[in-house]
């Protein structure tokens, strides 16, 4: 049977499982007051996110866009400095063209600190107004996207938490969905299967080549993607870490793959190529978690599932963290941060299966509106650097 | 095999621990009982057998590092005597509290 709830509808045709206003800071000398609107609205309506930078990087442009034009996204407040090198006229440009209530606040022009911070209150408080009133629509499972994500790993990720991933992927796959897994740098050691489930001889080419920058990146930065918590929880190489991290994906046919910022065409399978073109720039592909989450979303991720062993406790703003815990002691100790006890089976009281069925299910009721344990707490993290990436090849897309 | 150690694939030449195993278990081996001289934590890997220098580690069938010294049946497996064949592994300390250490 075909899953349906309600949707926000975009103009785009693009729909939505949430409705919220952004304040996006477009340098870190607006980030105070970015802050300080956003602040005493309720965490659901109105979410911060933001680039620190004043230097241009088209990557930040381009995922700024994407993200303010997301789904999840009503309408959106830029705060500017004034002076940073971000360009304003062009992501406002984006956002209206996506008839999305658009407005940017400039704080050298409009009287500093405080009377920007209250001027930025008042439309907020106008746009709530208008984004209330966005077209609701029946929507499906095969209109949803679907991230995952591990972090803080440990031994337990890739016994439990993992596969239960993968499974919930290989069901929303069937139902239509598109699922996007990623980082490259941990499927450093699984080319060679990997290449085997690609569509396309000519997709399993790309497929292993961005493995292999990963791994070039990587040694010249002299570390791979592997945190002390890695070792304290028993994995012992980058190898290791990448056999339990490859097993989200599932066992579906891999339909594509994408950059940061490229959407889906359709369902399928999709590995999302997250380390930089080109040399070594601007330091680690992700400096952590949530420039993960946010590259998924701004590839259209409705949610992120997100598997931890050792005990991540955050969530994202935009799209809702599902927080899959995989060792069954962090679970007893972190339980009021975690959505689903993937621990279980490793106790031996459930199986891979019936875990992967009710992360199925927590992602049905999470988009008819349940709310995850991140957003109950009020996780709204947001993470945005510099990157450098080339297009896409044209191998890498499905034909739609 | 038995207790709380689990072999993830045929092939593997290490057992995964499902809980803590505290010092002084007795693990069956295919080669007899040994006794664990340190504690396990949950997640932790042991040899299943003697192991010898330069052997590859498998883990659900697939190598996941070489070894940098034998290892006998029943000892701990990880970053001490273990390498990646890949990137070199960052550990503040590892599970017995030994100072920091890089295997490269």
């Amino acid at each position: 049977m075909k899953q349906q709830f309600q949707g926000y509808l975009r103009a785009d045709g693009r729909k939505g499982i949430r409705n919220t206003i952004v304040v996006a800071y477009l340098v870190e000398c607006a980030h105070f007051v970015a802050s300080k609107i956003v602040a005493g609205f309720d965490d659901n309506d109105v979410q911060l996110i933001g680039f620190p930078g004043c230097f241009p990087n088209e990557y930040a442009a381009r995922m700024m866009e994407r993200l303010c034009t997301h789904p999840n996204v009503g309408g959106v407040l830029f705060v500017s400095l004034g002076c940073e090198s971000f360009d304003k006229v062009r992501a406002s440009k984006a956002v209206s063209d996506s008839n999305r209530p658009v407005e940017t606040l400039v704080i050298q022009r409009s009287g500093g600190t405080a009377k920007t911070v209250a001027t930025g209150k008042g439309w907020v408080r106008s746009a709530l107004t208008k984004v209330a009133q966005v077209e609701r629509a029946p929507m499906g499972v095969d209109e949803l996207i679907i991230g995952t994500i591990c972090g803080g790993s440990d031994g337990t990720s890739g016994i439990s938490g993992n596969p239960a991933a993968g499974k919930a992927f290989d069901l929303l796959i069937g139902e239509g969905a598109a699922c996007i897994f990623e980082e490259t740098g941990e499927l450093i050691s699984c080319e060679d299967i990997m290449v085997e489930r690609a569509a396309t001889p000519e997709l399993g080419k790309e497929l292993r080549a961005a493995v292999e920058k990963a791994e070039r990146y990587y040694a010249t930065l002299g570390y791979g993607s592997f945190a002390a918590g890695n070792a304290a929880g028993g994995l012992s190489t980058i190898e290791e870490k990448s056999l339990g991290a490859y097993v989200k994906s599932g066992d579906s046919q891999i339909m594509g793959l994408i950059k940061p910022g490229d959407v889906p065409p359709k369902g399928g399978l999709y590995l999302m190529d997250v380390v930089p073109d080109g040399e070594v720039r601007f330091g680690f592909p992700n400096i952590s978690d949530n420039a993960e989450i946010v590259e998924m979303i701004a590839s259209g991720a409705h949610m992120t599932l997100f598997v931890t062993g050792r005990g991540s406790v955050v969530g994202s703003a935009i799209s809702p963290v599902i927080k899959i815990c995989a060792n069954p002691d962090t679970y007893r100790a972190l339980e009021d941060d975690m959505d689903v006890n993937a621990g279980a089976i490793i106790e031996g009281l459930r199986s891979i299966e019936e875990v992967g069925q009710e992360i199925h299910d927590l992602v049905i009721s999470v988009a008819k509106g349940a709310q995850t344990k991140s957003e109950i707490l009020g996780h709204r993290e947001f993470i945005l650097t510099y990157k450098t990436f080339e297009p896409i090849g044209p191998s890498c897309l499905p034909t739609v | 095999m038995t207790g709380p150690f689990i072999l993830l694939h045929p092939n593997d030449n290490v057992l995964v621990a499902r809980k803590l195993a505290p010092e002084g278990t007795n693990v069956e081996l295919a080669s007899g009982t040994i006794t664990l001289t340190q504690a396990i934590p949950l997640a932790h890997k042991i040899a299943c057998r003697d192991i010898a220098e330069g052997e590859r580690i498998l883990k659900y069938g697939m190598p996941i590092g070489i070894t940098t010294h034998a290892i006998a049946a029943g000892a701990h497996v990880h970053v001490h005597n273990i390498r990646s064949a890949y990137t070199p592994t960052y550990a503040l300390q590892d599970a017995n509290g030994q100072s920091a250490e890089v295997s490269s």
